[in-house]
């Protein structure tokens, strides 16, 4: 199975590269665009009885390493 | 007096902060490996900065749980001293033995220079040979060192009175300027701006020289 | 069967096409197609200014070893050794700034480190276009945070360098990196592979396909396309270079290398041949071994690989075993991957077939050369304009402070840490770096330099301005200036004006290193920087290192202090013409630089380095861009204090306060040491005059002139955060 972890800074942490990319496009006359969170995507291949059992796993390994939950929320994908 | 300074794959301060130990304590300090399981008895341990595994995923993240640091984390809670440099600090956030995370800086560049830096107490294991409020000069050299942490525990260092130290004025983003924090029983400290680069004012600055005494004088009671 | 268009694909024209068939004698496999054209390619054999190269002075009782290794090697006295080189990385910088720059960096240590030395500092020599240009931006930041990500996380210091602007570079902007590692002299590392039956390694990071082709790329021009060439530049991996530094660097502790070579542009094939060809012996290459990232990767593929931080080693099998556990340790990859042989031929296999049999001197020895046709360019016409003597002197100054190649550079060397290794001794925007040697009094002062506008008006004084110039740094410092590398930046060598100017180049750096003692050990030549057809401005980066032999001075030296008196080492300012203030203030550019006169630059040199060692002066800086008035701003806005200026009435004042006459220094020395200064200055019948004094907190020219410490730090700093900022 395919699984993906996106990762992203928390809602209430100030995300400067976000705000970086969101006043470059203000610079190109994208006014329609606000709100602008930059996370990271963190794709691999698992092997599991059935997504329940692959969605824990990604889980743990997401709360042991690849997410640091003070600052950041993810969500998994399985598929 | 026995030191241990912690070498990653990506350490780069290690060599520096040996020679810094050595020059201002004449102490000389194991490096250790990473891979070791067992941390020998010492009076302090270093975490000295780098790029601990190329700070791929995050600052410190991967270095946080490599085999050595659950030793080193038995033996902080038993009271041993830590002192996490900069990539260290950042480690030390990572393994949860300080509060918070460091974030990118707020400028998201890379920031080299001699800041101005405020100690604020001079009564721990870290600090005894500063003044109290002391102004003192260290280089930093970070990408990633906006200290963040939730309001709440915010409020709770600062009544603890747990930051070790602040910026002069706002360089990275950091809240409260925090430059340097301590656990809440004092026997660990991280800290972004690099001691062992103060130590002759031929590079600049002799500040940090009274970081390391005051651990020596500490150890020595 | 290779059609027609495959060589002309692979940048061979009919001439080289010939000749590879005729030395082969038969149709060549594809990946001995690949193989030859990297190796006949510009960036690898140096085929149009090879001719030339060999006329560079060279020699020195300092030298150990000078250009054709992987980096030049200079004596610094007990049994200390410093290896350094000046690489370009301008063609991939462009497309991709961020990992141009920062592979360019990686490279350049790689030739250090191979050679058995620890990088101590980085330095680096930066052109982009006009500073308004949409472009500039972006690579700017781009190219600086490649830099320092590399650099940084590394581990070395970077401490120096230059960065300039000019509309020729609006296409074409040039990184050259630089670094300088400190070995003994028993622990240096050559390329030269010996041994027959000793066993090939590969270490490092694996192959991939990265680059293919970087090496041709790096040959051509450019046009309106080259944007879509991303995929070829190569990623780098400043984690991985750590690892592999101290793998090879603890080898080197043991008596198991018998050669050793960087994998830079076209990577294995490049690597394999050198070896090979410097030990006269041939190599074979069992292409299954080699670590590769991804799957089915073709023998050409993997032949002509530029991914980043991989080396070759010929090693005596019976340390080999040993050498596998050291890179294990430190997890780099470590695979056995052919022999030396006595055949004298590459010979590639892969999958029990022989991809490539090639007698190594048909890749090196018989590949082209050519001594390409020169003529000189036509004469500019002559500026008429005249200078408006009446001109308001403040604003003036405070324009040429706030001009883009003089004003701060602290946006950028802020971002590059400078601290590292702890040895670092000055402060960034010296004119040279400052790292000290472990455990010595010694220390090794660095600096990179180039006025391309004046190597561009007049090819030959402009190189020796750049010789001196380079040197003139190093003196500052107080330090023996020792030896430097190039980077030879040009246009397309096709054109005979541009040839014409390589070769006078090559004509001045010879005539002033000659001179000067300051011999070329190391370098690096960049052709086709073109885009549509116009070229660079002629850019010969020169990179200087020098020795400190007792750092004691520095305690007191590097600022002026209240009531020290100011001098000038040297002539009065004289001549406009090629000066920045005619860039600047009357928008006009001449032809004619100022020439260095190389005897009277090196008594200058020699003085002043005398002055400063014995302790008597509180500042040196010498006098280059913008003239005398702008070096004395600029050594006041470091020491935080004005000056009372007075320059005689009986001259013309623009003309000495801001002509750039060369072999001049601004130095202020405390009244207590004056009289031992008079004495030395007067022994050596050199020419001095005095300018004023230290005092206050603005600087004041013939009273009259009022400039204060904040203005003039915010025109010298603002420039380029701003620009950034908006």
């Amino acid at each position: 199975m395919k699984a993906r972890v996106f990762v992203r800074l928390k809602s209430e942490v100030l995300d400067p590269q976000g705000q970086a990319i969101e006043s470059a496009l203000k610079n190109l006359n994208e006014n329609n665009i606000k709100n602008i969170r930059q996370g990271k995507l963190i794709e691999m291949d698992i092997e599991a009885k059935n997504v329940q059992e692959a969605k824990k796993s990604i889980e743990d390994i997401t709360l042991k390493l690849l997410a640091n939950t003070v600052i950041e929320d993810y969500k998994i994908e399985i598929e | 007096m026995e030191i241990s300074i912690i070498r990653f794959p990506g350490t780069n301060c290690e060599v520096d902060t040996y020679n810094a130990v050595k020059k201002v304590l004449g102490i000389t300090s194991k490096i250790l490996s990473c891979k070791d399981t067992v941390i020998p008895k010492s009076d302090l341990i270093i975490i000295p900065g780098g790029f601990s595994y190329g700070d791929y995923l995050r600052s410190g993240a991967i270095a946080a749980r490599e085999p050595i640091m659950s030793d080193l984390i038995k033996k902080a809670k038993n009271g041993v001293n830590i002192l996490g440099i900069c990539n260290g600090f950042q480690i030390l956030t990572e393994c949860n033995l300080l509060p918070g995370a460091l974030l990118k800086n707020s400028t998201l560049k890379f920031i080299s220079k001699i800041t101005n830096i405020q100690i604020t107490r001079n009564d721990t294991f870290f600090s005894k040979d500063y003044d109290k409020n002391q102004s003192v000069k260290i280089p930093v050299a970070h990408h990633d060192g906006n200290y963040f942490v939730d309001q709440e525990t915010l409020r709770a260092i600062e009544e603890n009175a747990q930051v070790a130290m602040r910026y002069a004025e706002p360089i990275n983003g950091s809240l409260n300027n925090i430059a340097g924090l301590y656990n809440n029983s004092f026997n660990i400290l991280g800290m972004m701006p690099h001691p062992e680069r103060a130590i002759d004012n031929q590079t600049g600055s002799n500040d940090g020289i009274k970081l390391f005494q005051s651990m020596l004088k500490s150890m020595s009671l | 069967m290779p059609d027609k268009d495959i060589y002309q694909s692979h940048g061979i024209n009919e001439d080289e096409k010939k000749l590879l068939l005729e030395s082969l004698g038969r149709e060549p496999t594809i990946t001995e197609i690949g193989i030859f054209s990297v190796m006949w390619s510009e960036h690898c054999s140096y085929k149009s200014s090879r001719y030339w190269l060999k006329e560079l002075h060279t020699s020195g009782k300092q030298v150990i070893q000078g250009p054709g290794e992987n980096a030049g090697v200079v004596d610094i006295g007990d049994n200390q050794a410093v290896i350094f080189k000046m690489e370009s990385h301008n063609h991939p910088s462009f497309i991709e700034p961020y990992q141009g720059a920062a592979t360019g960096v990686g490279g350049i240590m790689r030739d250090v480190f191979t050679m058995g030395a620890r990088p101590i500092a980085l330095l680096n020599s930066l052109r982009f276009g006009e500073i308004n240009h949409p472009k500039t931006k972006y690579l700017l930041s781009g190219v600086v945070s490649g830099i320092g990500g590399y650099g940084n996380c590394v581990g070395i210091p970077t401490i120096s360098g230059e960065t300039g602007f000019d509309s020729s570079y609006n296409g074409n902007n040039l990184v050259n990196a630089m670094c300088v590692g400190l070995t003994t002299h028993d622990k240096i590392f050559y390329s030269k592979a010996s041994g027959i039956g000793n066993p090939v390694v590969y270490v490092g990071a694996k192959t991939g396909r990265d680059g293919i082709h970087g090496a041709t790329m790096a040959s051509g021009e450019f046009d309106d396309e080259s944007e879509k060439n991303r995929p070829t530049v190569q990623v780098g991996d400043p984690y991985a270079e750590k690892l592999l530094l101290e793998a090879c660097l603890e080898l080197m502790q043991e008596d198991a290398i018998v050669s050793i070579q960087d994998m830079g542009a076209a990577g294995l094939t490049s690597s394999s041949v050198e070896m090979a060809d410097k030990g006269q012996v041939g190599i074979e290459l069992n292409l299954d071994k080699i670590p590769t990232r991804q799957k089915n990767m073709t023998a050409y593929e993997m032949m002509l690989s530029e991914s980043q931080e991989r080396m070759l080693m010929v090693l005596t099998p019976e340390k080999t075993q040993l050498a596998k556990e050291v890179f294990e340790k430190w997890g780099v990859d470590f695979e056995i991957v052919g022999q030396i042989t006595d055949t004298n031929n590459l010979v590639v296999k892969h999958k029990n077939k022989v991809e490539a049999n090639i007698p190594i001197t048909y890749l090196t020895d018989s590949a082209p050369i050519y001594k390409r046709d020169v003529s000189p360019r036509k004469q500019k016409q002559k500026s008429t304009a005249k200078i408006n003597q009446n001109i308001d002197i403040k604003d003036t100054i405070l324009k040429l402070l706030n001009s883009p190649n003089i004003c701060s550079k602290k946006w950028i060397w802020e971002q590059y840490d400078r601290s590292i290794m702890a040895n670092t001794l000055n402060p960034a925007g010296d004119d040279a770096g400052i790292v000290r040697i472990e455990g010595t009094k010694k220390a090794i002062a660095m600096s990179s330099d180039v006025n391309p506008k004046y190597c561009t008006a007049d090819a030959k004084k402009g190189a020796k301005q750049a010789v001196a110039e380079c040197w003139r740094n190093i003196i500052s410092m107080g330090a023996e200036p020792l030896a430097i590398t190039n980077c030879l930046n040009f246009g397309n060598p096709e054109k005979p004006e541009i040839m014409y100017d390589f070769v006078k180049t090559i004509e001045g750096i010879t005539e002033a290193s000659r001179e000067l003692n300051f011999p070329v050990v190391s370098g690096n030549v960049s052709l086709y920087n073109e885009t549509n057809g116009k070229p660079i401005n002629n850019t010969p980066t020169i990179g200087g290192v020098g020795l400190i032999n007792d750092i004691s001075f520095l305690e007191k030296f590097g600022h002026m202090l209240e009531g020290d008196q100011v001098f000038l080492i040297g002539n009065k300012g004289k001549n406009l013409s090629c000066s920045a203030f005619e860039e600047v203030i009357m928008g006009r550019n001449t032809e004619d630089p100022p020439d260095v006169n190389l005897k009277t630059e090196k008594i200058n040199g020699e003085i002043v380095k005398k002055l400063i060692n014995d302790q008597l002066l509180s500042s040196c800086h010498d006098i280059s861009d913008g003239g005398l008035i702008i070096s004395i701003c600029e050594l006041l806005i470091k020491s935080n204090i004005g000056a009372d200026i007075n320059i005689a009435n009986n001259g013309n004042i623009l003309e000495e306060l801001f002509a750039e006459n060369q072999s001049r220094y601004i130095i202020s020395v405390s009244s207590n040491n004056q009289d031992k200064m008079f004495e030395i200055l007067n022994n050596a019948s050199i020419q001095y005059h005095h300018l004023g004094n230290i005092t206050g907190n603005e600087l004041k020219v013939n009273d009259k002139i009022v400039i204060s410490l904040n203005e003039l730090n915010e025109a010298f700093e603002n420039l380029i955060p701003e620009l950034m900022a908006s």
